[in-house]
């Protein structure tokens, strides 16, 4: 290695408390500490701390900035209000994805855009290149840190920390306020599948707040995880990871993401090539598959159908939560559909396998937040 | 981590414990720790012939697949069936209980020309 690996601010916690470091796309991030699986468990049954500061962000302000961030992506921004988050794509004119992102409303005259680590650069470069509206877009990655605390337990642990209510910032929603003592952006989002906050602070504060969650978090036994558990969480709740189930020569409709496409909002970036792949038929689709024999369908992996190559794993592992070893793969249309007969090639050697469902995990509903004026004792 | 005076070690992270002209074969503490939580091992069945050097096996966490090399040449004798049920032990007890394969060598030439303790445990140090 000629590069030199980045680091968060939160480098030297991570090596502190022996977390294994590994080069992810550039960065020298904690893959686990105590251990995957644990890790995993914790998150699902408990409450678990991941650092995700390597992740960007781009900010984009103006009067017309509500039209380049609908223009830019395929969600419909128009609707979204003030303090409320979307999970969104950035397309090519021919309809690949430039990446995934989330996208927050500030304010009607400001947009707050959280993007792939890996993408960051390219991602600022293309949203430039799309503004014709006189927007400032700003290369914000630099300003921010961010920590994800997530699991059954994480608000519970993270309302110890802050004055906010958070029980009141719905699922895809976000606050701005203090959080353990310094100014923070608390939302409501997760790559989990488990109920939490992604907390964006100060790069300098990073550590005070992450040492803050720990102690929070220490009588409902937090845990720090890396991002190994990340992966195997967020591939249980099929959610896309960007090389993996999407890139440039895939589009949002392939990667059973229709739902984050608006074709009736207006014209965006993409458009005009989703809607002709629409018109044509799709030919590949992405589906979740569980092994029968006896392996793991690994990324990259060849998919047989018959005998015959037809696709391709996208991301194969075993799944903690489930005891199963589950994936996602590329299908010719008509085959990626639940109930069909597979073959994964492991090694050389074609594996039985069988289409499924997804997500392959949902969480428990959360039980509605108590109704709190009835249990207010009335004063007449 | 203790890693048995008697054993002999290779570079890719392979153990041996001779006894007459029976090896005994398994994965390192370190090496345990660097895959994390293993979930699936791959052994050769027995009357197979292992070449030193030459991968014989796999095992793999959730993380990865890595495959296991042959530290000496001979006939599998005895493969560690309890393995396929519990790969775990492989993080639990590496160097005891969670041995893989036995081997029949001839003499103990390729033994005596691995890794002692000493000399593994600094390699292990210096790559970390």
């Amino acid at each position: 290695m000629t590069t030199e690996l980045k680091r968060t601010p939160l480098y030297e916690v991570h090596r502190a408390a022996g977390a294994k470091m590994v080069d992810f796309g550039g960065w020298d991030m904690p893959v686990q500490y105590s251990g995957l699986i644990d890790e995993h468990n914790t998150v699902r049954k408990g409450v678990g701390l991941f650092d995700v500061s390597h992740m960007g962000e781009i900010q984009i302000r103006g009067p017309e900035a509500m039209k380049l961030v609908d223009f830019a992506t395929t969600n419909a921004v128009a609707k979204l209000k003030t303090g409320q988050a979307q999970y969104s794509g950035l397309l090519y004119a021919h309809g690949g994805f430039v990446d995934d992102i989330l996208v927050h409303k500030v304010a009607d005259d400001s947009f707050f855009l959280c993007v792939n680590a890996s993408n960051q650069d390219k991602d600022f470069e293309h949203i430039l290149s799309l503004n014709r509206f006189d927007c400032e877009v700003e290369f914000a990655s630099n300003k921010y840190a961010q920590l994800a605390i997530q699991g059954p337990k994480a608000l519970g642990v993270a309302q110890t920390l802050t004055e906010t209510d958070l029980s009141a910032i719905r699922y895809y929603w976000f606050r701005d306020g203090v959080f353990a003592g310094v100014p923070a952006r608390m939302a409501r989002t997760g790559y989990t599948g488990e109920d939490g906050f992604e907390v964006y602070v100060a790069p300098e504060n990073a550590a005070t707040v992450w040492n803050a969650i720990m102690d929070a978090g220490k009588s409902e036994g937090i845990k720090p995880c890396g991002l190994g558990a990340r992966n195997t969480l967020r591939l249980e709740s099929k959610m896309a990871l960007y090389g993996h189930e999407i890139g440039p020569t895939i589009s949002p409709l392939e990667a059973d993401l229709a739902w984050i496409v608006k074709l009736d909002k207006g014209d965006f970036n993409g458009r005009d090539a989703l809607v002709k792949q629409k018109e044509k038929g799709l030919t590949r689709r992405l589906v979740g598959f569980e092994m029968r024999g006896r392996g793991i369908g690994r990324d990259g992996y060849e998919v047989n159908l018959e005998g015959v190559p037809a696709g391709w794993v996208t991301s194969g592992s075993p799944a903690p939560t489930l005891g199963r070893n589950i994936g996602l793969c590329y299908l010719p249309l008509d085959r990626a559909r639940p109930g069909e007969k597979i073959e994964i090639v492991i090694r050389n050697q074609a594996v039985e396998a069988e289409t499924v469902p997804t997500p392959f995990y949902k969480r428990p509903e959360t039980p509605r937040s108590v109704d709190k004026r009835s249990e207010t004792p009335r004063s007449f | 981590m203790n890693y048995p005076e008697s054993y002999r070690y290779t570079k890719e992270h392979e153990w041996v414990s001779l006894d007459g002209d029976t090896a005994t074969v398994g994965i390192t503490f370190h090496a345990q720790k660097e895959l994390g939580d293993i979930v699936y091992v791959d052994l050769p069945k027995t009357g197979t012939d292992v070449e030193k050097g030459k991968s014989f096996g796999s095992v793999e966490s959730v993380k990865a697949v890595s495959d296991i090399y042959a530290p000496v040449s001979g006939e599998v004798v005895e493969v560690n069936e309890e393995l396929s049920n519990t790969p775990e032990k492989l993080n639990e007890d590496p160097h005891g209980a969670a041995w893989l394969i036995k081997v029949k060598v001839d003499g103990p030439g390729d033994f005596n020309n691995l890794l002692s303790v000493s000399d593994y445990q600094k390699y292990v140090g210096a790559e970390s």
